[in-house]
């Protein structure tokens, strides 16, 4: 067994690291206070291929390895955990699914320019009433000769008002249940398609969340994402993959805001000495530190799975179970060390604290991985 | 067109401590970089190979371990990476330095040398101008702004009171200053290119037509006698005058008690 990472991996995270400290931390403030897409650095990440690192050459991707690209997420995340969940929604949702299940012709037309950067990607299923319970799709999508007509309101979307190509889960054939769910690719200019309300948030306030709204939404049959029918298998499939890339930006959070941390209670004195000379600062921190390692690992160990082609659908889960609550319990632990600079709007720790609360709700409640381990376990 | 870039590994300085003790720098654990006036001359380079066309041969002497600052310019865009290696260059001072890259630099093709001003360890900004004085080539140093007209350099050289605009005819030799540009980053499949389908050359001795009297430590004319960390400075003084007139009095005086004027 080897713990280090490739000579390339290394390159790769160093790459990673000064891109983020240098294009990304210094805009992380202001979109969060703004709640604005950072639509510059999603170009530059475009142009230096970030929008496709684990996506094979032919297909417009760097062809690196998922712990390659997990490892970008985290880097991104640990300045701004909005960026990284702009790359991890677009490349493991939107991305990774079209490679997996579309048609030879749909990788042409869609994933090339996604993988380029030239495009942004979006994954829809949640809806105002299925969202742990996936399988309850409202959307409903009728074959109308060559097209499909879809109707129905997507919630909490990812990327939404940014992306140009959507994942839209809908229902084909209710009386199969979660085998008459199917998958199609929307273009932004679909007729019936529109943006809905632009959701305002707690924390990665800057990734353009937004309802998605299908008024006979006319859908080329040519866009049907792989088989009729088989959009569920494809949307839980996505999703183990996903965990991967939310569980790498859970222990960026944690660890920035571990970084962050370091450097007050070194430079802050209070009684005279500095905060880092008191045994509480000094056993917070070491608590802290094996629980980020330990996330870090598990994560590495899932990427390292998928890689290698083997079932990571149980080690997603807990990499991003354990991850997700890492980062909301760090980063608690992190604004108290902090102090009342902490709580201010001016430091990065009160951010950090609400953007970790996320990773413990979406592409998965912490509650819908415990049924997910559970259930490879208990079957 | 060829370009040849000459390049340093070098540690990354803003991350070098002082040991509090013995007041000397703590190289143990510090992040080797590119040099950055190198990491220019790269990205001159590669511009030129996109605006225009060319083929970029990246060109260091140094340790093997100096293989990752030439994988770094091959995830840039480098068509190719040479490391020259060797014990027999070993304690090579900028005289030995500089005649050893010039016998590997004869060895390619080359319209245009490229090289960086000084490399932040040494800062001596000699191997550059050298090694054109060992190949005949025409040398221009210090550039701030650099493009090709014909078969000419164009290069706008920056002085400490003035800057120069200097023509010169290829082949040509120019050291460039980390303002000259804004050095791309790498892409990630760069990265995997640049170790799984890319090589770097490994050239030592006996790939070289030089005389050993130039090489390594023994061709080295100049030694370092002694190295030390100064001093720091005192805590300095502070007045308080009551007027602007009386503060510029106290200071030419103090400048004249120094001999400054």
């Amino acid at each position: 067994m080897d713990f280090d990472l490739t000579q390339e991996q290394e390159m790769a995270q160093k790459l990673y690291r000064a891109f983020a400290e240098k294009e990304v931390k210094p805009l992380a403030h202001a979109i969060d206070e703004e709640e604005r897409f950072p639509v510059e650095t999603v170009e530059k990440m475009g142009r230096l291929g970030f929008l496709g690192i684990p996506i094979p050459r032919e297909y417009g991707g760097q062809g690196c390895d998922n712990l390659t690209y997990a490892m970008c997420v985290e880097e991104l995340s640990r300045v701004c955990a909005t960026t990284g969940t702009i790359v991890s929604a677009h490349t493991s949702l939107a991305c990774a699914p079209l490679l997996d299940f579309g048609t030879p012709a749909q990788k042409e037309k869609y994933l090339i320019p996604l993988a380029k950067g030239e495009k942004l990607g979006a994954f829809a299923l949640t809806e105002p009433n299925a969202g742990c319970d996936a399988a309850g799709q409202q959307t409903r999508a009728v074959r109308d000769g060559d097209s499909y007509i879809l109707n129905g309101t997507k919630v909490f979307i990812t990327n939404a008002e940014a992306a140009d190509i959507y994942l839209v889960f809908a229902m084909t054939d209710k009386s199969k249940g979660t085998r008459g769910i199917s998958a199609f690719v929307v273009e932004k200019d679909f007729p019936g398609f529109s943006i809905g309300k632009k959701e305002k948030k707690m924390g990665i306030r800057a990734s353009a969340t937004c309802e998605l709204i299908f008024r006979d939404c006319r859908v080329p049959a040519a866009n049907l994402m792989g088989q009729e029918g088989r959009g569920f298998e494809y949307a839980m499939k996505t999703l183990d993959g996903g965990r991967i890339g939310i569980a790498s930006q859970a222990v960026g959070i944690a660890q920035g805001a571990l970084n962050e941390t370091l450097r007050h209670v070194k430079e802050r004195k209070q009684f005279g000495k500095p905060l880092a000379a008191f045994q509480n600062t000094q056993f917070q921190i070491a608590d802290m530190v094996p629980r980020v390692d330990a996330a870090r690992l598990l994560v590495l160990r899932a990427a390292v799975a998928k890689d290698t082609g083997k079932p990571y659908s149980a080690i997603a889960a807990m990499a991003k179970l354990f991850a997700s609550e890492t980062a909301m319990a760090v980063t608690t632990k992190c604004v108290q060390l902090y102090g009342g600079y902490g709580y201010m709007r001016d430091y990065p720790l009160e951010r950090m604290m609400r953007d970790a609360k996320i990773t413990e709700i979406y592409e998965g409640t912490s509650e819908v991985q415990r049924m997910v381990i559970s259930a490879h376990l208990l079957r | 067109m060829n370009i040849v870039v000459c390049i340093k590994q070098v540690p990354d300085t803003t991350e070098v401590k002082l040991d509090p003790v013995t007041g000397t720098l703590i190289r143990k654990g510090v992040p080797s970089i590119i040099n950055p006036d190198d990491k220019a001359a790269i990205e001159a380079a590669l511009r030129i190979k996109d605006q225009s066309g060319a083929r970029v041969t990246i060109l260091s002497m140094g340790p093997p371990q100096a293989d990752a600052a030439l994988r770094e310019a091959l995830a840039m865009g480098a068509d190719e990476a040479i490391l020259l290696s060797d014990k027999a260059f070993g304690g090579a001072d900028t005289w030995a330095t500089s005649s050893t890259i010039a016998a590997a630099v004869r060895k390619l093709k080359y319209d245009l040398v490229l090289t960086g001003r000084q490399a932040i360890d040494g800062d001596t900004a000699q191997v550059g101008p050298q090694m054109a004085e060992h190949l005949g080539l025409p040398n221009i140093s210090y550039a701030e702004e650099l493009r090709l007209e014909g078969d000419s350099v164009i290069v706008r050289r920056q002085y400490e009171d003035r800057r120069h605009i200097v023509k010169a005819k290829l082949p040509c030799l120019v050291t460039v200053l980390s303002e000259l540009n804004e050095p791309r980053y790498m892409t990630p499949g760069g990265i995997y290119a640049a170790y799984r389908e890319k090589e770097v050359l490994r050239w030592g001795r006996a790939d070289l037509d030089i005389d050993d009297s130039n090489l390594g430590l023994h061709g080295s004319p100049t030694r370092v006698y002694k190295s030390f960390t100064k001093a720091l400075k005192g805590k300095g003084t502070v007045v308080t005058p009551d007027s602007p007139q009386e503060s510029a009095n106290w200071l030419v005086d103090r400048l004249r008690d120094k001999f400054v004027l």
